[in-house]
């Protein structure tokens, strides 16, 4: 036990201690808000350089009216169809929309004219306005005016609560579920292969340099194997930390300098984009804080890091194996079929089902089974899950640990002497059966 | 008294013997030799002996006890294979050796300033193998195998991969430790880069083992009774000998004492000229080698 802490100890500090580490570390938690400042500085920048597009519009009916936004200009003229046509074909116009004649009960023959494809917002854009028009219209000409229609438009949202056993009501919220799993399951997912990988790669470090040799004439394939898997997983493990920490007080601290507005406004904007009223704003601001605060985090975390390491731990047996397998990590490819398969139907698992129906049979055996239950129970357990489910779950996973590391032990053992033939899937099949 | 006392080892993987039936003492205190060509099953026995892997049939006793894991500190190995961790520090790795093989830390700590002291590489303790010359690692390398001051060491090809200085190093370390009290098994195939150094040998072939003993008794029994000899003279043809050999009026050719003693056959060869040179033909430990698998290969 003594010397497996030693493996620990080696391949925690000979990682953390790197430059590396301490960039990826720090840098990681400042990637995502740098790319959304990428995404807004070229938003803004292509609606500065692109000057405003004009579409040129003739209303036949004399009746519609487009108003322009940041993007799009709409002039309005009686010019001729053709005229309108040449005039996007010299490049004066962005577009041309002809409206001809209609009847507003059978809207047809409404055509837009452009040199490039037109794109999905401009489309819908022009369709929803020409609708909202037609709609009013028609209602206006059975006897309803503008004023009554806008006095009983009214907004609907639903608020989803569940109740549990003891009868306790809870404000859910899908769209908060969902990200969460969501989250949770892809940061499993990218941790199994991230980390994983090291193990590979550490692996086939000390085979072909063959230190292993020297290493195994004082310690037990076993213990160096499991050395090895658990420092790794520790160094992933204080990566996550540092993470959660950093990111909790870069957050805090953009809040503070922000005042209160920033959440409040994002949180409006989460709630529901398009609300006008400020009553219903500030309804849906509470009701997100309510889910938010109704959320058991310490559940949440709890079960987040038992599947992140149980899935580490599950996988990362398999990942030593086929290190142990090959001599370089370009062989490691044909070897890798067995983990990534199944981790990829967990991942696909969670976007197809575990997400959309958390409840349904599929989803269940996707959060029970150990190949995919780290990402989808991770899936699943904002949803809520009943405590059985978790706990079969759970148990299955560290038996499929003990059962995924008995295995790999029997492959990683044979594979670390061997140099230099080539192992296919027999040869691996024949090193599981060998006795010793 | 035996160290290491193997009897009746048996090995297979799958088909192929790696090793039938050896038997071997090797006594406290002594170099032993173990020769062979690549693949004879030298590498196996050895890591059997280091617990790597296990016989199919055999007992080994360590000190007269069977071996088991706790020996593992009490045993130093040099593989053939060797490397380092490319990324760590010499002092570390010396270190992380020390205590892998049982050694408690600050005992650790002394001796690895102890042996990169002796060693001249001092100043090279917070360097990483990486920076190192080949001869540096090489000398860090050999460290790694003693640095838990071992019983028995085992060196297999010691010689191969280290540049003549160092390997001139680690034979006055070889004959030190011996000095001490250490054991030794040198394992090689390269049977004349021994030969000074060994008190005992085996000779393995083809998974078996098929001589033993003490280097000097193997020497005498395997001696040819064959004489070298320089004779100066002027009728070359006279001789009843076909000599190997004629220039500047010296003749060289072999003799085999058949039934005389030396006197006898240099007395003779007096009367036929001026002896200048007469040696006797001792066998090397290949051409041993070489007689004994034909002996084996023919029964």
């Amino acid at each position: 036990m003594n010397k497996v802490w030693l493996v620990i100890q080696r391949e925690y500090l000979s990682r953390v201690q790197k430059k590396s580490f301490l960039l990826a570390t720090l840098l990681t938690p400042l990637i995502f808000p740098a790319i959304m400042g990428v995404f807004l500085w070229l938003a803004t920048s292509d609606t500065d350089t692109d000057s405003l597009r004009i579409i040129e519009v003739v209303d036949e009916n004399n009746m519609f009216f487009l108003e322009s936004s940041d993007q799009y200009a709409f002039s309005f003229s009686r010019v001729d169809p053709e005229e309108g046509k040449r005039m996007v074909i010299d490049g004066e116009r962005f577009g041309f929309l002809y409206i001809p004649k209609i009847e507003l009960s059978q809207p047809t023959g409404i055509t837009y004219f452009g040199e490039k494809n037109a794109n999905m917002g401009l489309i819908t854009l022009m369709e929803s306005a020409l609708k909202k028009r037609i709609e009013e219209q028609r209602l206006f000409q059975s006897g309803i005016s503008p004023e009554v229609i806008n006095a009983y438009r009214t907004d609907v949202s639903i608020r989803s609560i569940t109740l549990d056993e003891s009868g306790e009501e809870k404000i859910t919220d899908a769209t908060v579920n969902y990200t969460i799993g969501f989250l949770a399951g892809i940061l499993i997912y990218v941790f199994i292969f991230l980390y994983g990988n090291q193990i590979m790669q550490g692996v086939i470090e000390e085979k072909s340099s063959r230190i292993i040799e020297i290493l195994v004439s004082s310690i037990r394939p076993f213990q160096l194997m499991m050395g090895k898997i658990i420092g790794i997983g520790a160094v992933g493990l204080t990566q996550f930390l540092i993470w959660v920490v950093l990111i909790g007080t870069i957050s805090s601290v953009v809040v503070g300098y922000f005042g209160m507005q920033m959440p409040q406004q994002q949180a409006f904007e989460m709630a529901n984009a398009d609300m006008g009223d400020v009553v219903v704003e500030q309804s849906g601001v509470q009701d997100l804080l309510q889910v938010i605060s109704g959320i058991d985090f310490l559940k949440l975390v709890v079960t987040f890091t038992f599947y992140f390491l149980g899935g580490y731990l599950f996988y990362g047996a398999f990942f030593a194996a086929v290190g142990a397998a090959v001599d370089a990590p370009s062989e490691a490819q044909q070897f890798m079929f067995p983990v990534t398969i199944p981790l990829l139907i967990g991942y696909m698992g969670l976007f197809v089902f575990v997400l959309n129906d958390p409840n349904s049979q599929i989803s269940f055996w996707l959060s029970i089974i150990p190949f995919t239950s780290p990402i989808g129970m991770m899936g699943r357990i904002s949803y809520g899950v009943p405590f059985w489910e978790l706990l079969l779950s759970m148990g299955l996973l560290v038996g499929g640990f003990f059962a995924s590391t008995w295995l790999a032990a029997k492959i990683y053992r044979i594979g670390i002497l061997v140099h230099g033939t080539k192992v296919s899937y027999k040869t691996l099949w024949r090193w599981l059966k060998s006795s010793h | 008294m035996s160290i290491l006392s193997i009897q009746n080892l048996s090995k297979r993987y799958g088909n192929t013997k790696a090793l039938s039936n050896i038997s071997l003492e090797i006594p406290r205190g002594s170099i032993f030799g173990l020769l062979g060509p690549n693949g004879a099953g030298k590498t196996t026995l050895i890591r059997i002996i280091n617990q790597i892997i296990e016989a199919d049939s055999g007992v080994i006793l360590f000190n007269d006890s069977p071996l088991s894991p706790h020996h593992i500190a009490k045993i130093g190995y040099l593989p053939e294979e060797r490397g380092l961790y490319k990324k760590m520090k010499v002092g570390d790795q010396l270190r992380y050796f020390a205590k892998l093989k049982g050694m408690p830390g600050p005992i650790a700590n002394d001796k690895v300033q102890f042996w990169l002291k002796k060693l001249d590489i001092l100043s090279w303790q917070e360097k990483r193998i990486d920076d190192l010359s080949k001869g540096m690692a090489q000398k860090v390398q050999f460290i790694t195998t003693v640095i838990h001051e071992p019983e028995l060491l085992i060196l297999d090809e010691p010689f191969s991969g280290f540049d003549p200085v160092n390997a001139e190093i680690i034979r006055n370390e070889i004959l030190e430790l011996k000095e001490k009290g250490t054991t030794l098994v040198i394992s090689t195939h390269r049977m004349e880069s021994v030969e000074q150094l060994c008190d005992q040998i085996a000779m393995i072939y083809r998974s078996e083992k098929i001589l033993d003993g003490r280097l000097r008794d193997i020497k005498q029994a395997f001696r040819p009774n064959q004489f070298q000899v320089q004779l100066k003279t002027d009728a070359p043809d006279a001789l009843q000998y076909d000599p190997l050999r004629f220039e500047d009026g010296v003749a060289e050719f072999n003799v085999s004492l058949e039934g005389e003693t030396t006197n006898e056959v240099l007395s003779r060869l007096m009367a036929l000229g001026q002896v200048v040179g007469f040696k006797e033909i001792l066998p090397t430990m290949e051409e041993i080698f070489i007689q004994q698998v034909k002996k084996h290969t023919h029964e």
